[in-house]
């Protein structure tokens, strides 16, 4: 590792997560670092969703440690990573359809008014929920929203991941987490989200970006975080490495090594940790 | 604003009839009617309970009468309540089939205690609340520690609670005479000019008021909402789903054994074959005042209507002279309608 580097926000070390006979993390390492987009990126059955829902709470590794500022953390649940700053944005269950946007927003975490109202009745300050959503979204310049009040299932595709994203920019302090935020959207609309997220990290919030688009990544991504087989095998930059030469490299149509490198782990005598999915064969791209 | 990304995005399901974003509809009528009930799901059932109203007071001379009108609201009273308590399980996309057991185990807890117990009046009328909560709280621990589905888990305890009740009641009714005037108070009626309107009916149109304005304005009511829209989703979003189904069940549970006091005020005596077909009359009233079985939609006064229009479909027919069993006819091609309509109005939802 070189010493020029910033010290991680977000590590991990060595993690492992087994599901029975299944190793879905075979001692994978990971590093965020301040104001960052970091895409992580893996063939399906590579492990990546069990690597971010080991970042975001969702499952407790059973080996490694995961540091945040350089001081390891302990979450067993969503809340936990959200106490420790960590917002995390999920493919598509992201939003309350039947809600409105305030609503949306603030779910889980509802200021109560002040006062008699809030104090003893327990109601909400709607007020301050609705003026801080529609601060929320004009700076991120979700702007085709107009009514706060208006039902989440009422907007389109793009503009619910924007409520998303939204609502973790609004809470994140520290990180946040985007699983595939793009899939579902068409090119338009990924665009607008795309933009979103650079916007996110402008505000000095490192993200995390797990996506399958190749283009999508090179585009918004500071680095690319490869994950294989359990594990990171590499870690390279949009600029040091060609899509095609990720590709090879996430496939295992190449070993990763070489110039350009930012990191690498090395590790020849990798053994297939058990039953990770190895259906998707090396591809031939170049 | 139009909204051009519309276009761009893959066609959610039934779309074309109406994407609320932007000015760029269609309008057909269709349309319209479709916008305004997907926004508004209680306009609907509001709209049929003035049908019925204007039509039985052509129909029946009768009916308008302020005697019979709080007659009506007398009959719905009980299921009602129950519906409130119901309204709020299939808002979490459950469903609730032993309100009506709860509720006669808790109005025999309540007579058979100040009667044969000497248990004052107020603390039997209490330990009946605290019975119905109890059954409320194992309804809501059996669906959220052992994760059975709340229909397998009601429709279990609604056999279990039931046979309690008779064991309890050795089949016997109470009679009302021999209770505390406490127990019998939601039977006892204001006079308002030459109408005699009940506590007990008082009673159930605020309780509908409290739980409308709970479910709109605090967080638990938006949690209730969230984990019957996308359980998933409301649980990554941080609400801890579990406590809102728990806090769900017991409150409908508490909820039930006030239904439980207005039933021996109704029928001055506990008796525990009452409410047999309490547990689905509630589903009824809830189903027809537009709340979805699927959880997350509806309106908690959409199931006051609901009672309402079957309480003035029952008392108008009678009224006309009709055989009961036109009554359930109808009542029947309701729900059949209800249902329909919701899962029209829910077409827009990708």
């Amino acid at each position: 590792m070189t010493t020029s580097e910033a010290t991680p926000i977000l590590e991990a070390r060595g993690l492992v997560k087994r599901y029975g006979h299944v190793t879905a993390l075979a001692g994978s390492d990971f590093d965020l670092r301040p104001g960052e987009i970091l895409a992580v990126i893996g063939d399906n059955g590579a492990g990546k969703s069990s690597l971010i829902k080991c970042l975001s709470g969702a499952v407790v590794p059973d080996e490694g440690e995961i540091l945040l500022d350089g001081k390891p953390i302990h979450m067993r649940t969503p809340l936990d990573a959200r106490a420790f700053g960590i917002e995390t944005v999920y493919q598509t269950l992201a939003v309350s359809p039947s809600l409105d946007i305030a609503d949306n927003l603030f779910l889980g975490r509802e200021p109560r008014a002040p006062g008699v109202m809030g104090k003893l009745f327990r109601k909400l300050d709607r007020a301050k929920m609705r003026e801080t959503a529609a601060k929320q979204m004009s700076e991120l310049g979700i702007m085709t929203i107009q009514d706060i009040t208006q039902q989440v299932e009422s907007l389109s595709g793009g503009q619910r991941q924007g409520v998303a994203v939204a609502r973790a920019a609004a809470f994140g302090s520290r990180v946040i987490i985007l699983d595939e935020p793009t899939a579902a959207l068409g090119v338009k609309e990924s665009a607008h989200v795309l933009e979103l997220i650079l916007r996110v990290r402008d505000r000095g919030l490192p993200v995390i970006l797990i996506s399958h688009n190749m283009p999508h990544v090179f585009e918004v991504a500071d680095r690319i975080h490869i994950h294989r087989l359990g594990k990171r095998i590499a870690v390279v930059t949009p600029k040091s490495h060609t899509m095609n030469e990720v590709v090879a490299i996430m496939t295992g149509a190449t070993e990763p090594g070489g110039v350009g490198y930012e990191e690498v782990t090395k590790d020849a005598e990798r053994e297939a940790p058990g039953d990770v999915d190895e259906t998707l064969k090396p591809v031939k791209e170049r | 604003m139009p909204n051009p990304l519309r276009k761009l995005v893959p066609a959610p399901q039934g779309a074309g009839t109406a994407t609320a974003v932007g000015g760029e509809r269609p309008t057909g009528l269709s349309t319209r009617i479709h916008d305004v009930l997907h926004s508004n799901a209680t306009l609907g059932p509001l709209f049929v309970l003035v049908l019925a109203v204007v039509f039985f007071s052509i129909t029946a001379d009768r009916f308008l009468e302020p005697g019979n009108l709080s007659l009506i609201v007398q009959q719905v009273m009980v299921v009602g309540t129950l519906g409130i308590a119901q309204t709020l399980i299939i808002l979490t996309a459950g469903i609730d089939l032993s309100v009506g057991a709860i509720m006669v185990l808790s109005s025999i807890v309540m007579a058979k205690l100040s009667v044969d117990s000497g248990v004052p009046g107020l603390l039997a009328l209490l330990i009946g609340f605290a019975c119905g909560t109890a059954c409320g709280l194992i309804n809501g621990l059996l669906v959220t520690r052992l994760r059975l589905p709340p229909f397998i888990v009601t429709l279990g305890t609604l056999n279990v609670f039931f046979a309690l009740n008779l064991y309890y009641s050795k089949s016997a009714t109470v009679r009302g005479a021999d209770m505390p005037d406490l127990l019998l108070w939601t039977g006892n009626t204001i006079d308002l000019g030459d109408t005699k309107i009940t506590y007990g009916s008082l009673l159930m149109l605020a309780m509908f008021v409290v739980f409308a304005w709970v479910l709109k304005n605090t967080a638990w009511g938006r949690r209730v909402y969230a984990v019957g829209d996308d359980q998933e989703a409301a649980r990554l979003a941080g609400v801890r789903t579990n406590r809102v189904l728990l806090s769900v069940y017991i409150v409908a549970g508490l909820i039930c054994a006030v239904a439980a006091w207005m039933l021996i005020g109704r029928i001055a005596s506990a008796s525990p074959q009452a409410g047999g077909s309490a547990n689905l009359d509630s589903i009824t009233a809830v189903v027809i005042g537009g709340t979805s079985l699927f959880g997350g939609r509806g309106l908690v006064i959409g199931t006051l209507f609901g009672a309402l229009i079957v309480g003035v479909l029952r008392n108008g027919l009678t009224l006309a002279g009709t055989d009961v069993l036109w009554q359930d006819f109808a009542v029947g091609i309701l729900i059949i309608a209800a249902v329909a309509i919701d899962q029209w109005i829910r077409k827009v939802k990708a």
